[in-house]
């Protein structure tokens, strides 16, 4: 296999890992303030279908990302509400959500099926585009790609160093004693979800804005539930999540690579490749259970409601 | 303690607060001088704590004034208490595990506080150094025992200035040596001029460093007084209302045959932060209690799931039963051979929260009330109602959930279910834990009846008072290690307090010493 080649590979391998790396990041948050939102799928679905309209209709496209965030966070807002003002169990409306997001999605889409707009355009970063192989893998992509590094930096940022890093990792861990010395739960809760609907929002616009500039009924294919998975992969460290992204991009396009070098095996097989990967690694750390509940927000999926604090 | 300050530190006037169907507070009132140490004593349930909440900013009052150096004020969140310089070590802590000592202080400081203080960890070493507090900076929480812990939390008042520090049980989770070395930080504070809220079981305790004690009693104050005048059994009387009988202490028992025992178990604990369990040897005999003291987290609930059943990962040799290997067998066919337990942990493992009592009374009791494959209810609802009176279980009746009582009920309910299957053997964690004074009483003679009729009782208690009173012979654990076992009368608290913080783990003589203490 000659360099240009591997080069081509991992360009792609980026581009398919960023919509996860955006929801991943999004869900991330979320779960350390120990929340578990199971609507990503639906979410980034109505991010996506929204975000494709707001752009088709206008013509322009930071338009339908922003429309995409918007959509995914309006989304986000209903779970919220039930889970953190009702007291909904999380498992049960996060489904009901995914379930809710794709219905809506593909009515609201129906009329725009096989319409095409103009993707966002590459943009080859001076002097970084030209580092041998590396600017050609990481430095030649769209403004989303470089958004998406950018919003990793950051969240590495505030989640390691800051106060409000510091303060939900507190929440997630024991919402109640973090109520005893007086940080917000809920609001801290609520934050954090609507910023994981507003990522999942702009990943679903990844989709359909970038990755293929069209909708298509549940284009995003499971991609929110590999997400999930993802983020146990990553054990919850945004590093190691843009790493887990990649290698899940990369597990996406093997059938398109392995097609190319002439292997005869049937692409439906090689197209589960993902999935596999996804739930070999699920089994892997799931094996270790000591070490997947050290690293866990200690209070993952438990509700908190400040009623009940006498 | 300083007097000529005439202006109070905090005035309480009226407080009340009422929960549905409870009055909580009613108007209470209570005045704290700079640099007081002042016990706040009544049983569970007498409103303590939602004193102490209302505070600190996490309860609002329904009606009442608070008055704070001189100036009313509304203390409306636990942040708003803390800028006024009021601090509250709880009961259960407030630490994040994952998080280091000084992340843990830093989130409860505003922007304001840190900026005053600069380089936080250097403060906190300061600080440590200053008081005695042996606290260091960049460890991780659940790395820190329990009594460390407490110093952190000690230690996030202290670096707020604080003018008020509220301590909620302090001393239920310490060995008796790091008791004293609370007390000499908090005599310190004292002199300073800090005023300290005290809340606690312990009476000896509050007659020793307390200046003044408010007794509570159904929401009320029911008596003030100088806790250095009077004795604490004059304080448990003003606490019970009537005439609490005194337990002055119970024959000592001598164990017979030797009817189960645990030989050289090693494992490590299924949970993270877990304790490991190191070579641990432990007889029980037909006929006595033996209690195991130790603080907790130090290896009881590991041991406790061994013992049980619950953890059945070990060899079969680890554990036996009347010369019979058990260790391989889960809780129920234990049960089935004549052993009970009383686990610690009494919502989700003693009982089932949703279930009736009648219902959690089968659960454990499958034997006696089921005839032809059929549930025999009328004999198992009259059985449950007879404990309920037996032990003055305070619930709505026998078809009452095990959720909706209260936790000193549960218990009563708990122990007097399992005491009731006539055990041959019964393993016990806490079984007086959150009790009123009548309730415990009852609830130690049924144990000392069990043993009289032959059953061999295992007792793992953090209240080493409790465990004198009752163990025939008696050990501790430390961090997964078990001290030798020695007859009560042949040792002291003192000893077992070094036994509790583990002065006997690098003791390689410790067989011999086992020897000799049965002989």
């Amino acid at each position: 296999m000659d360099s240009d080649l591997i080069v081509q590979i991992l360009f792609a391998a980026v581009k398919t890992g960023t919509p996860l790396l955006f929801i991943a990041l999004g869900e991330v948050i979320c779960e350390k303030s120990g929340i578990l939102n199971l609507g990503q799928e639906g979410m980034m679905l109505m991010g996506a279908v929204v975000g494709f309209l707001a752009a088709y209709s206008t013509g322009n496209m930071g338009f339908g990302v922003l429309a995409a965030m918007l959509m995914g966070s309006i989304m986000s807002l209903i779970f919220a509400v039930l889970v953190l003002q009702l007291g909904a169990n999380q498992v049960a409306t996060g489904l009901a959500l995914t379930i809710f997001g794709t219905g809506l999605s593909a009515f609201v889409g129906a009329g725009f099926v096989g319409q095409t707009i103009q993707g966002f355009p590459p943009i080859a970063i001076p002097f970084l585009s030209d580092i041998p192989y590396i600017g050609r893998i990481l430095f030649s992509h769209d403004i989303l790609v470089y958004f998406s590094f950018g919003m990793t930096a950051v969240l590495f940022y505030v989640v390691n160093k800051t106060r409000i890093g510091l303060t939900l990792k507190a929440v997630g861990e024991n919402p109640n004693a973090a109520n005893a010395i007086g940080i917000p739960v809920l609001k801290v809760r609520y934050l954090a979800i609507m910023f994981g609907g507003a990522m999942a929002g702009i990943s679903g616009a990844y989709m359909s804005l970038v990755y293929t500039p069209m909708w298509v009924e549940n284009m995003t294919a499971g991609r929110g539930w590999i997400a999930l998975a993802l983020v146990v992969f990553a054990s919850w460290r945004i590093g190691r999540i843009m790493l887990g992204a990649y290698l899940f991009g990369l597990a996406s396009i093997m059938h398109l690579v392995l097609q190319g070098m002439g292997w005869s095996i049937s692409p439906n097989l090689l197209a589960m490749l993902p999935y596999v990967a996804t739930v070999i690694v699920m089994v892997i750390i799931s094996a270790d259970h000591f070490k997947e509940k050290l690293l866990a927000p200690r209070s993952l999926g438990k509700p908190f409601d400040p009623r009940n604090m006498a | 303690m300083k007097t000529h300050n005439s202006i109070s530190r905090l005035e309480l006037a009226n407080i009340t607060k009422q929960y549905p169907g409870c009055l909580a507070n009613d108007n209470v009132s209570l005045i704290l001088m700079p640099g007081e140490i002042h016990a706040l004593l009544g049983e569970n349930g007498a409103g303590k704590s939602t004193l102490v909440k209302t505070i600190y900013g996490v309860v609002a009052p329904d009606k009442g004034d608070i008055i704070w150096d001189g100036k009313e004020v509304s203390i409306k969140s636990p942040s708003m208490a803390r800028d006024l310089g009021i601090g509250m070590v709880f009961q259960h802590f407030s630490l994040f595990e994952t998080l280091t000592v000084s992340e843990n202080i830093e989130l409860c400081l505003s922007k304001h506080q840190l900026n005053k203080i600069g380089d936080l960890a250097a403060r906190i070493t300061q600080l440590s150094t200053e008081y005695g507090l042996n606290v260091d900076p960049s460890r991780y929480i659940h790395s820190l025992s329990i009594g460390e812990r407490q110093r952190v939390e000690i230690m996030r008042c202290l670096v707020q200035s604080v003018k008020l520090l509220i301590l909620d049980e302090p001393t239920s989770v310490l060995t008796p040596q790091e008791v004293a070395g609370l007390f000499d930080v908090l005599r310190t504070l004292s002199k300073e001029g800090c005023s300290i809220l005290f809340i606690s079981h312990k009476l000896h305790e509050v007659t020793e460093i307390c200046h003044k004690a408010t007794i509570l009693r159904g929401g009320k104050v029911v008596d003030t007084c100088i806790p250095n005048e009077e004795t604490p059994a004059t304080i448990a009387k003003m606490m019970v209302g009537d005439l609490a009988e005194q337990e002055a202490g119970y024959t000592k028992a001598e164990g017979k045959t030797v009817v189960f025992s645990v030989n050289n178990l090693s494992l490590p604990s299924k949970q993270p932060f877990g304790t490991t369990l190191k070579n641990i040897n432990l007889d029980l005999k037909a006929g006595e209690i033996l209690g195991i003291a130790g603080v907790a987290g130090n290896g009881q609930d590991e041991l406790m799931a061994i013992i049980s059943g619950e953890d059945t990962r070990n060899v079969k040799q680890t554990i036996s039963l009347n010369n019979l290997d058990i260790g391989h067998l889960h809780a129920g066919e234990r049960r089935k051979l004549g052993m009970a337990y009383v686990p610690e942990e009494r919502l989700g493992r003693g009982a089932v929260p949703d279930m009736s009592l009648t219902e959690n009374t089968l659960l454990t009791h499958s034997e006696g009330f089921i005839k032809n494959g059929l549930v025999q209810w009328q004999s198992i609802k009259d059985y449950t109602k007879d404990l309920i009176t037996k032990y003055k279980i305070k619930c709505h009746g026998e078809f009452s959930e095990a959720k909706s009582l209260s936790g000193g009920n549960l218990q009563k309910f708990i122990m007097g279910r399992e005491i009731g299957q006539n055990p041959k053997i019964l393993i016990c964690a806490h079984p007086t834990w959150g009790v009123d004074v009548g309730a415990a009483l009852a609830i130690h003679q049924a144990l000392l009846q069990l043993r009289d009729k032959g059953a061999a009782i295992l007792l793992i208690s953090e209240d080493i008072d409790e465990l004198f009173l009752l163990a025939d012979r008696m050990a501790a654990v430390c961090n997964g290690h078990l001290s030798p076992l020695v007859k009560t009368e042949h040792t002291n608290i003192d000893q077992i307090g070094q036994w509790m913080a583990g002065t006997f783990i690098n003791n390689t003589s410790a067989h011999t010493q086992e020897q000799e203490a049965k002989a």
